[in-house]
């Protein structure tokens, strides 16, 4: 059972000038956690927009809970919950306030669909009668996200839910979305950041409005074709430098405390040769070890092809 | 229809929190009264006129021929009795009607001694008095001629005679244009805003994926500000009449249901604007530099149409505001009924069903 389906969508702005979507096909499996992965303005938006029925695409055919996104679009507007990117409720209108008024809107109410939100709720119970505006960014995210459920919708779609978010509510966040997905609730999140790949089923990496693979976050981390290594010395800005410039090096990439490197040839030798070439360059502390590819290198590397 | 009281109460909630927005809304029609009215004096050409004599000599066959030639007077029509002065002021056509007495001429010659009445429209007061001046002007001029030639010492006396508004209070003048204005305001840069702040925060995009109707956000965007102005109206009201000392002499009733038409033309033009534009800052400066401006300029009470050319005097006529200022002024000042101001009415009800249908045509289900 297939809850969201793209085939071959393309979205086009300032009459065809720019390109945001390109070709995109995929399709999300009902109570499915899937997870779009893609820079700032790789096209993560545009497709939300369309599924949302808040777009026409230029191209392409696709549909939510079986109804097509631009014929049935009232259909699917009573039946899916939406959080758009940029914090968007009412900052004059308390907690409360804001929730009640999309409750009523969906015609439902807080007590009817109470057990879906609960966990969340009572996290903002305390600050009910605060101005949405004065809320931090994590309680804001969190009303949002109950506004967005107050419902019960059957596909919730979350635009870079937890940008600009802190390190803790992010996990929080993702601790709840996991509790949606026990509902039985469809969910399809974005997000700039890499690291959120992990906690989905199944990922769409995306750039430049083309999807460039779509698995489960484990099987793209094996795809990924080489031996990776990470290599760290005392003076990182001069490695970085150096390892470009060698030539028995594929790739080279900073990653925090360590560089990522790749080499030509995946041979047993290739370790050694580096940390001679390195020690000839008189680079001190020199460490170099194997390492499990993140799904950062792994999109870096497929952006390389 | 939960759902619309719904939305409407929260749209109040909106209005009520924005104090200082709130402050501004009804501080401002009672700063504009108290500061507006200061006497404009303003040229006047080509004021129509109507004459009445009852003389049909040649003094007064004199007098008219100077009229006619001077640039300040274009004579509509000579008229046959007193009668047909108060229908001619009714059609709102005329500034002016001046009078000869029978024996004008004769009494002139014999007894050195003649009288001219000058009956003015004076819902105008700056119009009224400067043209009854122009005139009294040419009266003289008339005189000294006479005098000239014949060094008898003629005397013309002119009476005058302000009808409508006798003692020339500006407030009449006044009260109806920041009416339109403080209307226009609210109704057009208010609810543009409005509209659009809801698609700059982004809710705009939440509550298109609702089952709520779009169409109806807009609508009940609009009713907060429809119960705004009519407050506002009444505020306005109850100042030029307890303050200023200018009763209102037509129906109140009528009043009141002419300018909730007004007030739903303005707010077809702020959906409008909503519709065009994505920044709250465009929706303001279009309804500041679009709307605003224009009607300060076209309305006719800060500067009277009659001297603006012809071209200008076109645009003029697609200024809803001028239309209802008439309608105000007619009521208010000149207390008639409705049958005096249906043209009018009818004008601005086709403005607003033109604008309500564009509106309905450009709007947006989906975001752009």
């Amino acid at each position: 059972m297939k809850d969201v389906f793209l085939n071959n969508i393309s979205k086009t702005y300032h009459k065809g000038m720019v390109q945001a979507v390109n070709d995109v096909t995929f399709h999300v499996s009902k109570g499915e956690l899937f997870g779009l992965i893609g820079p700032d303005g790789a096209g993560k938006t545009s497709i939300f927009r369309i599924l949302t029925t808040l777009l026409l695409p230029d191209g392409g055919t696709a549909s939510v809970n079986g109804f097509d996104v631009v014929k049935d679009y009232e259909a699917i507007r009573k039946n899916v919950g939406y959080m758009p990117g940029k914090f968007s409720l009412y900052q004059d209108l308390s907690v409360q306030e804001n929730l009640n008024f999309f409750a009523t809107i969906f015609h439902t109410s807080i007590e009817e669909n109470y057990d879906l939100i609960k966990d969340i709720y009572i996290q903002l119970e305390p600050f009910k009668d605060r101005r949405a505006g004065k809320l931090s960014g994590g309680m804001k995210q969190k009303l949002a996200l109950c506004c967005a459920l107050i419902h019960r919708p059957t596909v919730l779609f979350l635009d870079e839910p937890t940008t600009g978010v802190d390190v803790v509510s992010r996990k929080e966040f993702w601790d709840m979305l996991k509790r949606l997905k026990q509902q039985g609730i469809t969910i399809l999140v974005s997000t700039p950041y890499m690291d959120e790949a992990m906690l989905c089923e199944r990922i769409a990496l995306i750039q430049n409005g083309r999807i460039m693979s779509i698995d489960k976050p484990k099987n793209i981390i094996e795809q990924f074709p080489e031996d990776l290594f990470a290599v760290k010395s005392d003076t990182m800005g001069n490695l970085l430098h150096d390892l470009k410039n060698t030539e028995i090096i594929k790739s080279c990439n900073a990653f925090g405390a360590y560089h990522h490197v790749t080499f030509n040839h995946d041979d047993p030798e290739m370790k050694e040769k580096l940390i001679r070439i390195l020690e000839e360059k008189k680079h001190m502390n020199i460490e170099l070890k194997p390492i499990t590819p993140t799904i950062e290198d792994c999109f870096i590397k497929l952006m390389e092809n | 229809m939960n759902n619309i009281s719904t939305f409407i109460k929260k749209e109040f909630l909106h209005v009520f929190r924005d104090r200082k927005t709130l402050l501004m809304l009804f501080g401002l029609p009672i700063v504009q009264i108290i500061l507006f009215g200061f006497a404009l004096t303003n040229e006047i050409k080509n004021a129509k006129i109507v004459v009445c004599d009852y003389a049909k000599d040649a003094a007064s066959q004199q007098i008219i021929g100077k009229l006619q030639a001077s640039q300040q007077f274009e004579i509509q029509n000579v008229l046959l009795s007193h009668n047909q002065i108060e229908a001619a002021f009714k059609n709102g056509e005329i500034k002016m009607a001046i009078v000869f007495p029978a024996n004008f001429n004769n009494d002139l010659l014999h007894q050195n001694k003649a009288q001219v009445q000058l009956i003015t429209d004076a819902s105008d007061p700056n119009t009224a008095t400067t043209i009854s001046g122009y005139a009294t002007q040419i009266l003289m001029d008339y005189q000294n001629e006479l005098m000239q030639l014949q060094n008898l010492p003629y005397q013309i006396h002119t009476e005058m005679r302000m009808i409508y508004n006798p003692e020339l209070k500006a407030a009449v003048n006044f009260v109806p244009g920041v009416m339109s204005l403080i209307l226009l305001l609210v109704c057009v840069l208010m609810t543009s805003v409005a509209i659009v702040k809801e698609k700059e925060i982004g809710t705009m995009e939440i509550l298109l994926v609702s089952p709520f109707n779009p169409f109806l956000v807009i609508v009940s965007k609009a009713v907060p500000y429809l119960a705004l102005s009519l407050i506002n109206l009444t505020v306005i009201l109850l100042l030029s009449v307890f303050v200023l000392g200018m009763p209102i002499n037509g129906s109140v009733l009528l009043l009141y249901a002419v300018s909730t038409l007004f007030i739903i033309t303005a707010l077809s033009l702020g959906l409008l604007i909503s519709n065009s534009t994505a920044s709250q800052q465009a929706a303001m400066l279009i309804s500041l530099m679009g709307m605003l401006v224009p009607s300060i300029l076209f309305t006719g009470f800060m500067f009277p149409l009659e001297n603006m050319p012809y071209p200008l005097q076109l645009v003029s006529h697609i200024i809803p505001a001028k239309w209802y200022y008439i309608i105000v002024k007619s009521i208010m000042v000149k207390g008639l009924g409705f049958s005096a101001i249906w043209k009018e009415t009818l004008i601005l009800l086709g403005m607003t069903l033109v604008l309500l249908v564009v509106n309905i045509k450009k709007f947006k289900i989906r975001l752009t």
